[in-house]
């Protein structure tokens, strides 16, 4: 299958007829529909909050969201992020109720700090693992949104982003990105081992929720919880000398924690060479 | 553009994060329309502690509206944390009800009714404009200050 994040950027790649698309064709709708219930029963939202819809292209998953029944805590309000003027010249004529900004999500997030209460992402965040010129990079990109999201969302406040990784190094380097931002990471994945595969990003704001959020549901692995206080290891005891496996293995670590990009741990790791001659 | 969202919007530019001059925006030809959005009183409840009112009021005063209150209407808590003394409380609030009500649909076509059509958004530190067309702001940064 061809990924669009490998043709253009997506300011580019979402022109007019691309955009249209996601007024004319039923099956990107009821997908886009699908997905944006799931990302808000992730959320559990009871009472009408202020959401962040992080690529909120035509306007669909805002739609659902002014549209949520007041017994179900609704309608909320929601303002939405795209990079795309004509996604978001759909979303006009469709003359949806959230207020829109025509912004780049890789350079951070305008809001002040604890704006909001919730954000949701459908179909976006892969994006930013594209750097377009060469003053950028993607671990730039995704450390400035997700610094920005934590900014700008209160404490307790979630965001669920869906996204389409390319493989398991886009989705370790996205979640990698969210932990070192500071939020309670899980990844939900919805039909696992198929074609039609969905990843959600689960991301928590202080409180650690991010067992409650994830609790009962099946296939989600909780990546990390960030504990800043917890991890008051004394350095230097179990380090060991510098070369040694011991040493290997807890620099990679201390990296990981960064949310660089590591080599997995194998049987060669820190393996004794044999005498050179 | 709602005049609540106004109320949370910064400057983009990394380095105007940590001005105080930065928030909020300033207008600059600013065009305005009425909408019409269903009133929603326990959202209201829920975002006036995060609104910061000074702020909202110097962006009143630049669209011409006269009429904010100089501070923060105090608002009852949301109904959903009055466990305890929830009846006789109810009963002795029912008369200040009527004023509150009055208060809230007011901020309510305020904040969120009153959009921007047109204009100019500018940063108060680094004097950056950012466009309002068709009540979309443009917050696209060109390159050298997107990093």
């Amino acid at each position: 299958m061809s990924r669009p994040e490998d043709t253009l950027p997506p300011d580019l790649f979402y022109n007019d007829a691309e955009s249209r698309k996601y007024t004319t064709s039923s099956r990107i709708q009821s997908i886009q529909v699908e997905m944006t219930h799931r990302a808000l029963s992730l959320l559990g939202l009871t009472s009408p909050s202020l959401i962040l819809d992080i690529g909120c292209g035509s306007g669909l998953s805002g739609e659902i969201l002014s549209s949520v029944a007041p017994p179900l805590g609704g309608p909320h309000i929601w303002i939405g992020m795209d990079i795309s003027a004509s996604m978001l010249d759909i979303a006009l004529q469709r003359d949806v109720e959230g207020d829109l900004l025509l912004a780049d999500i890789g350079q951070g997030v305008p809001f002040r700090a604890g704006t909001f209460d919730a954000a949701i992402s459908i179909s976006a965040i892969q994006w930013l693992c594209n750097a377009e010129s060469s003053d950028t990079s993607p671990q730039g990109r995704l450390a400035r949104f997700f610094n920005g999201l934590y900014a700008s969302l209160r404490r307790g406040g979630r965001a669920v982003c869906q996204f389409y990784p390319k493989n398991e190094m886009q989705k370790s380097m996205v979640s990698a990105a969210a932990i070192k931002a500071g939020f309670g990471a899980g990844l939900l994945e919805d039909g696992a081992g198929t074609k039609n595969v969905k990843v959600y990003l689960v991301l928590s704001v202080g409180g650690g929720a991010i067992e409650g959020v994830v609790e009962g549901m099946e296939g989600v692995d909780v990546e990390e919880r960030m504990g800043r206080k917890g991890d008051g290891r004394k350095r230097g005891e179990e380090v060991g000398k510098k070369g040694r496996k011991q040493w290997i293995l807890s620099k990679k670590e201390q990296m990981e924690r960064k949310g660089k990009i590591v080599k997995r741990d194998s049987k060669f790791t820190g393996r004794k060479r044999r005498v050179q001659f | 553009m709602k005049i609540l969202t106004v109320n949370f919007l910064t400057c983009a530019v990394k380095a105007c994060k940590t001005s105080p001059l930065s928030f909020p925006l300033h207008f600059r030809d600013a065009e305005l329309e009425q909408s019409d959005i269903g009133y929603n009183p326990s959202f209201l409840r829920n975002i006036l502690p995060r609104v910061d009112w000074e702020a909202l009021k110097v962006t009143a005063t630049e669209l011409g509206f006269t009429t904010v209150p100089s501070e923060k209407p105090n608002l009852d808590p949301a109904p959903s944390n009055t466990d305890l003394p929830a009846p006789e409380t109810a009963m002795e609030t029912s008369e200040p009800d009527v004023a509150d009500e009055k208060v809230m649909r007011d901020l309510h076509t305020l904040l969120l009714e009153t959009e921007v059509r047109e204009g100019k958004m500018v940063c108060g530190n680094c004097g950056h404009e950012y466009k309002i067309k068709e009540g979309i702001a443009n917050f696209l940064l060109p390159s050298h200050l997107g990093r």
